[in-house]
């Protein structure tokens, strides 16, 4: 049972205060409703790019990270395709320094022409890292597309395109600043050797001045079902084939999603998951296999990817993936499988929230969805899931017209 | 109003007083040393058990982290999927990890589930038979994941620049080849099986909501075996350094970027320098506002991070400058890394500087702090390089008071480029 308080400012600020004196630390959070499925798709990648400019000087204080690591505090912030999170740790009686510095920059940005320009080519080093310079950095560019005709999860958050950040100007930042930063467009949540009336108190003074702005109504267009396979094949300068199967799930607050999200964990995860065991170690097709999602809050994915061992032909690992999908829709999972999964989620969210960082983290998320009370009610959601459910879904999720397939193949066949 | 632009007073992180919660140590009856802290608020534990069986102890390239990868692939009782199954039932993890000096078989799970998997860890410490066919599938994936792996820049610049500080017999040095993993046998693994695990030395770590019975657990299930305590005694193996100190190497010829990598001997955590040296690393490289990350990051914007370190070894060290830099760019990183150097050789740092990374420092230390796990990860990193609770007190005290003329002494005897080897990796 994680426990906490919840209060508004009037500006519409959602605030949120974990007590936990076991640590002499306190955890500053906040995190933005946007990501970048709220870019426009000629703008791509702004999401992220902005939360590196957040971190180049704010109205009032010249630079965010000095102050802090004065204070004794460090920090660092993610985007993804629904959100963008920022988050500090310090010693607990140096939390106002968090309080002065993120509300200054939820006030308003400094918009130096410096930090757009450093941070520009910064980012096109990450990009250049993380999705050119490496075998099969571009697979989720194409793969992305293929799945999403229309939903903005199309792109990556890094952005389609290198070209993209290179074209953004001053003035694009400035709009997505106030139309996305404002105070009802973000949760703060402040954790550790804290107290609740403190944090109200400061939260008052530091944030309840900030203007409210205008609310920012999400309208993105919805992902139509798929009604056939689709199927992409690419060749590439990579060492060995691989291959990429990907299925349409449900949003994250639909009751649908524990059933698939027990799926991921029964199909792998584990040296004694289904997928590892049958392709991997008996029939030896793939050097290694993975089924995941990615908790999307819009409807997501089931992703299936491995990297085949050389020679073997990549329709015969694509049909030995159907196979094992088809067991699962015919005789579904035993008692213990199901026990199974639901013990390994029962010890993931045990050692998860060992951290005050992380139980901060995952308060702002669950309010973010709706209400951070479902962090308290997520254990009995999965243990609810039957065996049924998982049969049921297995055949709708892993329906042939709602599959995605991408043979992503070597174009060195005999290296 | 307030004035927003008047920073809130602050509690310098340097006055907090920080302390290591001691361990409880006890002896299993064949005197392997255990070190354990209970603590923390959610039902979980962790066990480590750390066998000096690393790749110091190898007579043939990858023997010891194939056999340590193998421990959890089949015993005279239970295939591969049912020792993964014995653990997975019970949504705990066993995992294994080899190193330099240490291979480590270690367990997280839910504290209550420990009495049903401490005797598969007993089984397979004891009885593990490393099937051939087992060995042929390790050998085929670690071959396909070294594939892909040589295909990226860090990768190949990581293991190069170590074979030029050590050379490529020494353990800090060497690396795998194709040829080695094709060389690997069974026999080869159940001979270092033999000679580390049942008959090596051992030291036990275990952190969490520890139940009440567990010292008699642990006598049970491994208080039998013939394992000993460990001797400290580390093979000598004397590294021999590479001539040349810089090198260029094209590994793919469409790169956008170049992985550089600087560096040089260091001696290890025993030497007077070290605690000092670790504040002087923090201003050059260790952090966000590190010298380097400011002005080759957040200034030039050459690349995506930048940072340096020492390699964590026991027996000695190195200093190690790491990024990954636009192609074009390569050249005016390094340049810029050297002026770095030059700039804490000759000028000192001020105080202002000082103090923050001082607090810096303290406040991430304090954070460390947070949690059994975090907390036995510092003892067991004391104890297994032979160090005791003073070192963990001594370098909190360097840390507030190490001044700024001995981090320019310190730069002067050790941030020279000629003691640097140099490497980019298109």
């Amino acid at each position: 049972m994680i426990k906490f308080e919840k209060f508004n400012l009037d500006n519409g600020l959602r605030v949120l205060v974990h007590e936990d004196k076991s640590t002499p630390m306190a955890v500053v959070n906040v995190l933005y409703d946007v990501g970048s499925k709220d870019e426009n798709p000629q703008k791509t990648g702004f999401a992220h790019f902005f939360e590196h400019l957040m971190f180049g000087g704010s109205k009032n204080i010249p630079v965010y990270d000095e102050p802090l690591q004065v204070a004794g505090g460090e920090n660092n912030a993610f985007t993804t395709n629904d959100l963008t999170n920022y988050y500090c740790q310090l010693p607990a009686e140096n939390i106002e320094t968090a309080f002065w510095l993120e509300s200054d920059r939820m006030l308003s940005l400094a918009f130096g022409k410096k930090s757009l320009e450093v941070q520009r080519k910064v980012v096109s080093e990450e990009f250049k890292e993380h999705y050119i310079n490496k075998p099969y950095g571009d697979v989720w560019h194409k793969f992305r597309e293929l799945i999403y005709t229309t939903h903005p999860y199309r792109w990556m958050t890094i952005g389609a395109s290198l070209q993209h950040i290179e074209e953004v100007k001053l003035q694009d930042v400035k709009d997505f600043f106030f139309k996305h930063y404002t105070p009802s467009n973000a949760v703060l949540v402040v954790a550790g050797n804290v107290q609740v009336a403190a944090i109200k108190t400061l939260a008052e003074k530091w944030f309840g001045s900030i203007p409210a702005g205008v609310r920012y109504d999400r309208n993105l267009p919805k992902e139509p079902k798929q009604e056939a396979p689709r199927f992409l094949e690419i060749t590439s300068n990579v060492p060995l084939d691989a291959l990429y199967k990907a299925w349409h799930i449900y949003p994250r607050t639909d009751p649908r999603y524990y059933v698939a999200d027990l799926i991921t964990d029964i199909l792998s995860g584990g040296g004694s998951s289904r997928l590892y065991q049958s392709l991997v170690k008996e029939k030896k097709l793939f050097s290694n296999i993975d089924c995941y999602h990615l908790g999307s809050t819009d409807a997501g994915i089931i992703t299936i990817d491995g990297k085949l061992v050389k020679g073997v032909d990549i329709k015969v690992a694509d049909a030995a993936v159907m196979e094992e999908l088809r067991k699962l829709q015919q005789n579904g999972i035993s008692t213990t499988e199901l026990e199974k999964v639901k013990n390994k989620t029962e010890s993931a969210m045990a050692f998860e929230d060992m951290s005050v960082m992380s139980r901060a983290q995952s308060i702002a998320m669950y309010e973010l969805l709706g209400d951070a009370d479902l962090i308290n009610s997520e254990l009995s959601k999965y243990q609810a899931v039957t065996a049924e459910q998982i049969l049921e879904e297995s055949r709708i999720i892993f329906d042939e017209k709602n599959c995605n397939t991408m043979h992503y193949l070597s174009e060195n066949r005999d290296a | 109003m307030i004035d927003r632009k008047i920073p809130p007073p602050i509690k310098d992180a340097i006055e907090y007083k920080l302390d290591l919660k001691p361990y409880e140590f006890y002896s299993l009856d064949n005197n392997v040393p255990v070190y354990s802290i209970n603590a923390g608020e959610q039902d979980v534990l962790q066990v480590e058990m750390v066998f000096y069986a690393g790749n110091f102890f190898e007579e043939q390239k990858g023997i010891a982290a194939a056999t340590n990868f193998m421990l959890k692939n089949g015993t005279a009782k239970h295939t591969a999927f049912e020792l993964n199954e014995a653990f997975e039932y019970y949504g705990s993890y066993c995992s294994r990890s080899c190193f330099n000096e240490t291979a480590v078989l270690s367990l997280h799970t839910l504290s209550k589930h420990i009495t049903k998997l401490l005797p598969v860890m007993q089984e397979m410490l004891t009885d593990s038979i490393f099937p051939e066919e087992e060995l042929a599938t390790f050998k085929q994936n670690s071959k396909q994941r070294l594939k892909v792996n040589l295909q990226k820049a860090e990768f190949v610049a990581g293991r190069l620049i170590d074979s030029y500080l050590y050379g490529e017999n020494h353990p800090y040095g060497t690396y795998t080849n194709m040829e080695d993993v094709d060389a690997l046998t069974t026999d080869a693994l159940k001979n270092f099986y033999k000679q580390h695990y049942l008959n090596g030395n051992c030291v036990i770590f275990v952190a969490g909501l520890i139940p009440v019975n567990m010292q008699q657990l642990l006598n049970d299930y491994f208080g039998k075996l013939s394992v000993g305590k460990p001797t400290g005694v580390i093979p000598a193996i004397k590294p021999i350094p590479a001539a040349d100190k810089k090198y260029h190497i094209e590994n793919d010829p469409t790169a956008v970027q170049g992985a550089v990598r600087i560096a040089s001997h260091f001696p290890n955590r025993h030497h007077p320098d070290f605690k000092k040296a670790v504040v002087l690393n923090n201003v050059f490289g260790g952090f966000f506002g590190s010298r380097l990350m400011s002005n080759i990051r957040e200034d030039k914007g050459y690349t995506y991070g930048i940072h340096s370190y020492f390699q964590n070894h026991i027996t000695e060290s190195a200093w190690v400058i790491s990024t990954e830099a636009g192609k074009e760019v390569c050249d005016a990183t390094i340049r810029e890394i050297y002026k770095e150097m030059k700039k804490l050789r000759e000028e000192k740092i001020d105080e202002e500087e000082l103090l923050l990374v001082r607090n810096y420092m303290i406040g991430g230390i304090l954070g460390e702090l947070d949690g059994p796990f975090q907390i036995i990860a510092k003892w067991k990193n004391i104890i297994l390089n032979n160090l005791d609770e003073n070192y963990f007190h001594e370098s909190i005290n360097e840390i507030k008071t190490v001044t700024a003329l001995d981090l320019q002494q310190l730069a002067n005897k050790y941030l020279s480029p000629e003691h640097f080897y140099e490497l980019v990796v298109y």
